[in-house]
């Protein structure tokens, strides 16, 4: 439903509002339970307690051990960790990724190139923005420490086929990292099906605060640490543990997948509806992404002759909260690198609109963006002088 | 992130579209965004008596060319040569830094325009500098 403003949230894969069930487990752990959890005092004692369960609760929905759950500061820095903790590692010096990832990986790699020498093979994607398996097994050197294809694109929703990667990364002995960040509360997280050796996940796209995230770092995975310091995190993130953030993620990400079921077939059902609303009432429009290889919550477009800058400001002028793609470039000016590597031209990559759903929209809430698209794409395509 | 002023001419944008005939003419595009303005102009007694224009750009593209045709419209020649991006950026009220470009485009359309016209008309108008 729209919120009380009357204004309708289409943005998830941007982030999400802090759920208020998360925002009660974590007060008690502000001015109450305050104590560093490496304090051998009660306090301390008992905000370990709350950490440690936090990361219990997080390995369980993972399929994974405890032990194998580190906390970190967001997505990005759990990229940077994974990337960098093998790279420096001495393991190898080449990479493979894809042209679609984040930046949080995507520059990562590049620095890891220009400063520290390594060499990253960048796999080719379709027009959904698919990885073919058998391209990750080609491109596997000697050299390789380290594939990094994330699990399904923020931009345009496309799952990868993340498992059979796995079985790859596993035949040959190569460590796979995966970008998860929009998987969580969409897409099974379980780390043994997936065949993972890395997973990032980023707190605020599932309904927990901006602020924290999550690694998984698979036992007998070795990796250097970015950040040194005490020995927080089992030596891999050095920092006074960020207690209240961290259940707030657990529990966040409990609720996130305790429903997923319902919650991911009813998303679906929405996004459907959107697609095929904006596919039938507007001419020479395009869903990017794979029709059904994709996120339950996304939905993208591009629409011939117009920019996607435009329209979403002409939708939050109507009241509704979208984006032209990746939350952190939609100040950029260039075209979409994402749909580019896609095979879209300039003009049309530059064309998009992402809408992204979550918990509480409506199907009133579709059927009025359904309302106002097609006249907001009229008035800016009279407007275009590349649309006739 | 936008003023009052972008989002009005943004969403109400004056002027637009396409002339017969006009008697400057100018496509520019920009090299930062891919922002693509055509302007097309008509010069009656020494002033600009008629302004069209279409743009495929961003919201602070659309409220440049919308908002420079306004100030455009009706000026003698010699004052219309002299508008600058500054001024596009002034009558909106201010864009935000990463649109400042926006309004170099319409600016720049304008003058690229006049210069057709003069083109056109250089032995009327022997000083063809702009």
């Amino acid at each position: 439903m729209a919120s009380e403003s009357g204004y309708i949230y289409m943005d998830h894969a941007a982030t999400t509002a802090v759920d208020p069930r998360v925002v009660e487990a974590m007060r008690p752990y502000f001015s109450e339970k305050y104590g560093n959890p490496s304090s051998i005092h009660r306090l301390g004692v008992e905000t370990r307690a709350a950490v440690e369960s936090a990361r219990a609760t997080v390995a369980r929905i993972l399929n994974a051990k405890p032990s194998e759950i580190i906390f970190t500061s967001c997505g990005t820095e759990s990229d940077n960790l994974a990337l960098r903790g093998i790279g420096y590692s001495g393991r190898g010096k080449h990479i493979i990724t894809t042209p679609i990832e984040h930046h949080a990986v995507g520059s990562t790699c590049e620095q890891l190139a220009d400063v520290f020498g390594f060499s990253v093979t960048y796999l080719p994607v379709d027009e959904y923005g698919l990885v073919d398996p058998a391209d990750v097994e080609r491109a596997i050197t000697e050299d390789t420490c380290l594939i990094s294809v994330m699990y399904a694109n923020n931009e345009v929703g496309t799952v990868e086929p993340l498992a059979e990667i796995g079985e790859i990364a596993q035949e040959e002995g190569v460590t796979l990292h995966t970008d998860a960040v929009q998987a969580a509360g969409n897409l099974s997280l379980d780390v043994e099906a997936l065949g993972v050796d890395l997973l990032s996940l980023s707190g605020h796209k599932f309904y927990a605060p901006k602020g924290v995230g999550v690694l998984y770092v698979r036992e007998g995975t070795e990796l250097v640490p970015v950040q040194a310091g005490g020995g927080h995190e089992r030596n891999l993130r050095a920092g006074t543990e960020n207690v209240p953030y961290i259940v707030g993620l657990a529990k966040a990400l409990e609720l996130a997948h305790e429903g997923m079921e319902d919650n991911v077939a009813r998303l679906t059902s929405l996004r459907d509806r959107l697609i095929a609303g904006v596919l039938d009432s507007i001419p020479d429009v395009r869903l990017t992404g794979h029709p059904t290889r994709r996120l339950a919550n996304s939905a993208s477009f591009v629409f011939e002759g117009i920019e996607g800058e435009a329209i979403v400001t002409h939708l939050d002028h109507a009241g509704v909260a979208a984006s032209t793609g990746s939350a952190c470039a939609s100040e950029a000016e260039e075209p979409s690198f994402v749909l580019s590597a896609m095979g879209l031209r300039d003009r049309l990559a530059q064309s998009s609109l992402r809408l992204t759903l979550g918990r509480e929209n409506t199907e009133d809430d579709v059927d009025y963006v359904l309302s106002i698209l097609p006249g907001i794409v009229r008035n800016l395509r009279n407007l275009s002088p590349f649309y006739d | 992130m936008y003023t009052d002023v972008v989002l009005d001419h943004f969403s109400n944008p004056r002027n637009v579209g396409t002339m017969e005939n006009p008697d400057g003419y100018a496509k520019v595009e920009s090299s930062a965004c891919g922002d693509l303005m055509e302007m097309y102009i008509k010069v009656d007694d020494g002033r600009i008596s008629d302004i069209k224009y279409r743009t495929f750009g961003c919201a602070a593209a659309i409220a440049s060319s919308s908002i420079a045709s306004e100030v455009i419209k009706g000026q003698p020649l010699e004052v219309a040569e002299m508008i600058t991006d500054e001024e596009i950026i002034e009558a909106l009220g201010g864009l935000p830094d990463i649109k400042r470009h926006c309004s170099i485009l319409a600016a720049s359309a304008l003058h690229k325009a006049l210069e057709d016209y003069y083109k056109k008309h250089a032995e009327a108008h022997s000083k063809a500098e702009v």
